[in-house]
C-alpha cells in the first residue's frame, strides 16, 4: 500500500502555511514610539508642525520623522525616554487646547495593512495603554433619588387629597412637608410610611405649621453609593466594550472613583470622547399653559422641521436609573420606534403621572457632565490649570402621551435613524450618577516591553529544546513534528493578529508557550502508535496508516474535551480568563491541524510513495512485552 | 491469556497510591481551610500612591529604595510622563488605623518622605488612594460557576463518548490535581495572582488531556481483549500509554522550566503552578482516574459499542 494525500489536502496545507506566514509576518515589524498631536476644535496645519519642530529643537530632542495627516501630527521616536521628553517639551510650547497623546505607530508596509494583516494587540501588561480615573458624583445620585421621592410624595398626597403648605428639599438627603393641621400630618405620615421604607419620618412644629421631616437613612445612602458605583461600573464596561478593547479593567477605587484601563487603545482621544459622554436622564411633563414661570425651564427642541422652544416642568417623573432596557425596534406596521422598559418602581411612577395626563407631552432631558480646563492665576501669581465641571442639559425627546404608560412603553413617530439615535442617547443616560474624568494618562510601555521580551525569549528557548528533543527521539518523524510545531506557532500568531484581533496578555503568551509543549502531544501519540504497529510486525506503509488512524480518535477525544472546557471558560469568564481561553481554543484547532494533517502531508511526501519501504526513521522501537499476542 | 502482558504492575500499587492521594488531598484541603492562599495585588485591595518628581524618575532606583524601606511587594510604574510614578502596595492587615483610606494616606506620606530623604530632586505626593481588588468577588463567582459548569459538561461528554464510570474517574482526577496544586500554593505561601489562575485553567486542560488518552486506550483494550480481567486490561493500557505520557510530560516540563528560568519574574508563578500541575496530573492520570474506574467495577459490557451488527469492534474509524 502507498500513503498518498489527495491533491486538495496538499494544497490546503500549503495554503494554510502561506496565509499563516503572510498574516503573522507583521508582528516582526516593531512599532515606533510616537506622539499624536491633535487640537480640540480645529485641524492642524503646517505652522503647527513648525512650532513643534522648533520646540523639539529647543529641548534638543529629535523625532525620527514627523508627518501631518488627516488625524493630526504624528511624530516617531527612537526610545520611550525620548518620546516622554518630547511630550513634555511640546506640551510646554503649545496651548492647552492641543492634545498630545502617547501612541505607537505601526511600521508595517502599506500593502500588508491593505490586506488586513496587522499586528497583534498587546495588553496593558505588555505594551501599556490608556488609564482613566473617573469620579462618580454620589451626592448627585442621592439628590436624584430624593428628588424622585419628592415628586412621589407630592403625587401621593395629591391623590389622597391631603393639602399641604408646601414641600421643600432642605438638603440633598432631607425633605420637609408642611401641613396646616396635625390631623393632616398624621394621615399623610401613616400613608407615606408604607410607601417609603428607606426614609426616616419625624414630626416637628414651627409656630402653627406642622412639619413632617423625611430623611434618607445613612444605610440607604451607603446602599445608594454602592449601587451607583456598581451601575456606573457596569455601564462603563459596556461603553468600553463598544470601543472594542478586549481586556479592559474597570476597577473601583476608594468610595467614589473608578479606574478604567484600556490596553492596546491606539487612539486615546477617541476613548476619551466615548467615555466622556457621561450622562443621566430625566423624564418630565411639558409645563401646562399658564403655569407659573418658576415651575418650568425652557429648552430648545431640535426637530426635523426646525428648532422650537419647549417649556419643561421642573417635576421629575422618572430618573434614568429606573430604565432597565432600551432598544430601537419596529412596530407591527414596520415603523421605527424606541422600546423602553422600566423597573417596577419606575413603572408605578410613570403610570401614576401619565394616567392623569394623557394627551400632554412628555419630555426627556439628557444631562451630560463635561469638564473644561482653564488657566487661572493662583496665590503665588503662577498660572495653574483649573478643571471646571459644567452640566449640559439637552431635550432629546418631546412626545405625546397617548395612553397611561406602564413598565413597558414605546416612543413612536420617528425615522429609523432617529430611533437609533434616541435609543443610544437614552441608554447613555441610564447611568445612575454623573461621572467626570479626574485624571487621564497613558501608561508607558517600558515595563511591558521587558515582560514581552522575556516572554519571547522563553518561547524561543522552549521551542529550541523541544525541537532538539523531538529530532533526537523521533528522527525523520521528529523533523516532521518540528515543522508542524513551528507552523502551529505561526498559525496561532496569524489568527491572533488578523483573524480574531484579540488582545494578548501575559497569561496569553504563556498559554502559547504551553501549546508549544502540549502540541507535540498529538504527534507523540501518533508516533508511539506507529512504533507499536511496527513492533507488532506491520509493514512500514501500513504502520503509518494505522498509526495515524488509531491515534486520531484519542487525539480527537482529548482535544474536544479540552476545547469544551475552553468554551465554557470563554462564555462565563471575563478579562484574563477569557484571554486565556481564546488562546487555548485557537491553539487546540491549529495544533490539531498541523499535528495531524500537516505532519501526515510531510510523512506522505517523504515515505508515502515508496513501494519498497523497509524501515522508518522513527527512533528506537519499544521492547516487545513478554508473552501475549502484543 | 494467563501471562500478564505488561512490564509495570501499576495497579498492584493502587491501594497505597489511593491512600497517599487521599492523605495529600486532605493535607491540601486542611491548609486551604486553615491558612488560605496568599493572594497577590490582583485579588486583594491595596494602596496606590502617586508621586511626581521634579526630574525624570528612575524606576529601578525607586523600587530598590522601597524594598530597603520594607515595602517588598511594591510595584512601581511610570504614570503618564517620565516624571510621574505610581506605586502599588498591598494593604497591611496589621496596621492600627481605622479605615483603608487612612492607611493609604499614611503610607503615601511615609513613602514620599522616605524617598525625598534619599533623593536630590524634589518629590511631591500627588495623592494616595485605597484601591479595590482588580478582580473581586465577581471573578471568583464566575470562576466557581465556570468550574462547575465545565465539570458538568466534561462529565456529560465523557459519559456519552465513554461511559459514566469514566466521567467519575476523569472528574475525580481533575479535582485531585486542582486541590493539590492549590494546596501546595497554600502550604508554601507562594503568591496567587492572575497568572496563577491562568495556570490553574491550563492544568484543567492538561490533566484532562492525559486522563482522556489513558481512558481511550482502556476503552479500546476492553473491546479487544475479551478474556482479560478488568484490572489487567487497565494495567496493559497504562503500560501502552506510558511512553507517550512520559514524553509529553517531559516536553511540557522542558518548556515550563525554560519559562521558569528565563521568562522573568512575572511568569514564575505561572510556571511553578503548571510544573506542579503537570507532575500531579501525570500521576493522577495513572493512579486516580484508573483507580476510580476499577473501584466502580468497570466491565467489558460497559464499553461495548451498542449496535454494530455483532461485529468485533476492534478497529475504530
Amino acid at each position: 500500500m502507498l500513503n498518498r494525500y489527495p491533491a486538495w489536502k496538499n494544497i490546503l496545507v500549503l495554503l494554510a502555511v502561506a496565509l499563516g506566514i503572510l498574516y503573522s509576518v507583521p508582528n516582526l515589524y516593531p512599532d515606533d514610539e510616537a506622539l499624536q498631536v491633535t487640537h480640540e476644535s480645529r485641524e492642524l496645519v503646517q505652522p503647527d508642525l513648525d512650532n513643534i519642530t522648533t520646540a523639539l529643537e529647543a529641548a534638543q530632542s529629535r523625532a525620527l520623522s514627523s508627518e501631518l495627516n488627516d488625524s493630526g501630527i504624528l511624530l516617531r521616536f527612537d526610545t520611550v525616554e525620548e518620546q516622554l521628553r518630547a511630550k513634555t517639551a511640546i506640551e510646554e510650547a503649545l496651548t492647552d487646547d492641543f492634545i498630545v497623546a502617547l501612541n505607537l505607530a505601526p511600521t508595517t508596509p502599506g500593502w500588508m495593512q491593505a490586506i488586513g494583516a496587522g499586528k497583534m494587540n498587546l495588553g496593558l501588561d505588555l505594551q501599556g495603554g490608556v488609564h482613566f480615573l473617573m469620579e462618580v458624583d454620589i451626592e448627585a445620585a442621592v439628590t436624584g433619588r430624593m428628588e424622585d421621592n419628592l415628586s412621589n410624595v407630592r403625587s401621593i398626597l395629591r391623590e389622597l387629597r391631603i393639602r399641604t403648605r408646601g414641600l421643600n428639599m432642605i438638603d440633598y438627603s432631607h425633605i420637609e412637608v408642611r401641613f396646616a393641621s396635625a390631623n393632616d400630618r398624621s394621615r399623610a405620615r401613616s400613608e407615606l410610611i408604607d410607601n417609603f421604607p428607606d426614609l426616616q419620618f419625624q414630626n416637628r412644629e414651627a409656630g402653627d405649621v406642622f412639619i413632617l421631616d423625611l430623611r434618607m437613612t445613612e444605610d440607604t445612602q451607603l446602599q445608594i453609593q454602592r449601587d451607583t458605583l456598581q451601575a456606573n461600573r457596569t455601564t462603563l464596561l459596556n461603553r468600553v466594550d463598544a470601543l472594542g478593547v478586549a481586556e479592559p479593567t474597570v476597577q473601583q477605587q476608594g468610595s467614589n472613583r473608578i479606574v478604567v484601563e484600556l490596553p492596546g487603545v491606539q487612539d486615546p482621544a477617541q476613548a476619551i470622547r466615548i467615555l466622556q459622554r457621561i450622562a443621566t436622564l430625566e423624564f418630565h411633563l411639558e409645563a401646562a399653559l399658564g403655569a407659573p414661570r418658576s415651575s418650568f425651564e425652557t429648552y430648545d427642541y431640535v426637530a426635523p422641521e426646525g428648532v422650537f422652544p419647549v417649556n419643561v416642568d421642573n417635576d421629575v417623573i422618572l430618573q434614568g436609573d429606573r430604565i432597565s432596557n432600551v432598544r430601537p425596534s419596529l412596530d407591527q406596521n414596520g415603523l421605527p420606534q424606541v422600546q423602553i422598559s422600566l423597573d417596577a418602581q419606575g413603572g408605578n411612577q410613570i403610570n401614576r403621572v401619565t394616567r392623569d395626563n394623557v394627551g400632554r407631552m412628555m419630555d426627556i432631558l439628557l444631562i451630560e457632565t463635561r469638564s473644561r480646563t482653564n488657566l487661572v492665576i493662583d496665590e503665588n501669581g503662577q498660572e495653574v490649570e483649573d478643571v471646571e465641571f459644567y452640566e449640559d442639559r439637552r431635550l432629546i425627546s418631546h412626545a405625546r402621551i397617548n395612553s397611561a404608560l406602564g413598565r413597558q412603553f414605546v416612543i413612536t413617530g420617528l425615522t429609523q435613524r432617529e430611533a437609533m439615535d434616541l435609543s443610544l442617547l437614552i441608554s447613555s443616560g441610564s447611568l445612575a450618577a454623573p461621572m467626570t474624568i479626574v485624571e487621564q494618562s497613558v501608561i508607558g510601555p517600558t515595563m511591558g516591553r521587558e515582560n514581552l521580551e522575556q516572554g519571547i525569549r522563553g518561547v524561543q528557548i522552549a521551542a529550541i529544546l523541544v525541537v532538539v528533543f523531538m529530532l533526537f527521539y523521533y528522527r525523520v518523524f521528529g523533523l516532521a513534528a518540528n515543522v508542524a510545531l513551528i507552523m502551529n506557532i505561526v498559525l496561532i500568531f496569524a489568527v491572533l493578529s488578523s483573524v480574531l484581533p484579540a488582545t494578548l496578555t501575559l497569561p496569553g503568551i504563556v498559554g502559547i508557550v504551553l501549546t508549544v509543549g502540549m502540541a507535540v502531544d498529538a504527534n507523540v501519540l501518533i508516533f508511539t502508535r506507529i512504533k507499536e504497529e511496527l513492533r507488532n510486525g506491520l509493514p512500514p506503509q501500513q504502520a503509518i496508516s494505522a498509526g495515524y488512524d488509531r491515534a486520531f480518535t484519542t487525539i480527537l477525544d482529548a482535544n474536544l474535551t479540552t476545547f469544551l472546557v475552553a468554551v465554557v471558560l470563554f462564555t462565563i469568564g471575563t478579562g484574563p480568563v477569557k484571554g486565556f481561553s481564546v488562546t487555548l481554543m485557537i491553539g487546540i484547532i491549529t495544533s490539531m491541524f498541523t499535528a495531524i494533517v500537516g505532519t501526515r502531508a510531510l510523512v506522505n511526501l517523504i515515505y508515502g510513495g515508496r513501494r519498497d519501504l523497509r524501515s522508518l526513521s522513527i527512533g528506537i522501537l519499544p521492547i516487545k512485552p513478554a508473552g501475549g499476542k502484543g | 491469556m494467563a501471562a500478564p502482558q505488561f512490564k509495570v504492575n501499576f495497579m498492584g500499587y493502587r491501594k497505597p497510591a489511593a491512600i497517599m492521594s487521599i492523605i495529600i488531598v486532605l493535607i491540601s484541603l486542611g491548609s486551604l481551610a486553615a491558612s488560605g492562599l496568599e493572594f497577590g495585588l490582583d485579588f486583594t485591595s491595596g494602596t496606590s500612591v502617586r508621586l511626581s518628581f521634579a526630574e525624570s524618575a528612575q524606576l529601578d532606583e525607586v523600587g530598590a529604595q522601597l524594598e530597603e524601606a520594607g515595602y517588598e511587594d511594591a510595584v512601581v510604574v511610570n504614570f503618564g510622563s517620565d516624571r510621574e510614578i505610581r506605586v502599588l502596595l498591598p494593604l497591611d492587615p496589621n496596621a492600627e488605623v481605622a479605615t483603608e483610606a487612612e492607611q493609604a494616606a499614611l503610607t503615601g506620606e511615609a513613602i514620599a518622605a522616605y524617598l525625598q530623604e534619599r533623593s536630590d530632586t524634589e518629590i511631591t505626593l500627588q495623592g494616595s488612594d485605597y484601591v479595590s481588588a482588580k478582580v473581586g468577588e465577581e471573578l471568583a463567582e464566575q470562576g466557581g460557576l465556570g468550574m462547575l459548569v465545565a465539570l458538568g459538561i466534561i462529565m456529560v461528554y465523557i459519559a456519552v463518548r465513554f461511559q459514566f464510570k469514566f466521567s467519575v474517574g476523569a472528574v475525580t482526577a481533575l479535582a485531585h490535581d486542582l486541590i493539590i496544586t492549590l494546596g501546595i500554593f497554600s502550604l508554601s505561601g507562594m503568591e496567587f495572582n492572575l497568572n496563577t489562575l491562568a495556570a490553574l485553567l491550563a492544568i484543567i486542560g492538561y490533566s484532562l488531556n492525559d486522563t482522556i488518552v489513558v481512558s481511550d486506550r482502556i476503552r479500546e483494550n476492553f473491546r479487544m481483549l475479551r478474556k482479560t480481567e478488568p484490572i489487567d486490561t487497565v494495567n496493559i493500557s497504562l503500560n501502552q500509554t506510558l511512553g507517550r505520557t512520559l514524553i509529553t510530560s517531559f516536553t511540557t516540563l522542558l518548556v515550563l522550566f525554560s519559562i521558569l528560568l528565563i521568562g522573568g519574574e512575572s511568569t514564575q508563578g505561572f510556571a511553578i503552578a503548571l510544573i506542579i500541575g503537570v507532575i500531579v496530573g501525570t500521576y493522577s492520570s495513572i493512579y486516580v482516574a484508573s483507580n476510580v474506574i476499577i473501584l466502580m467495577n468497570v466491565t467489558r459490557e460497559d464499553l461495548l459499542i451498542p449496535v454494530k451488527e455483532g461485529a468485533e469492534a476492534d478497529s475504530v474509524p
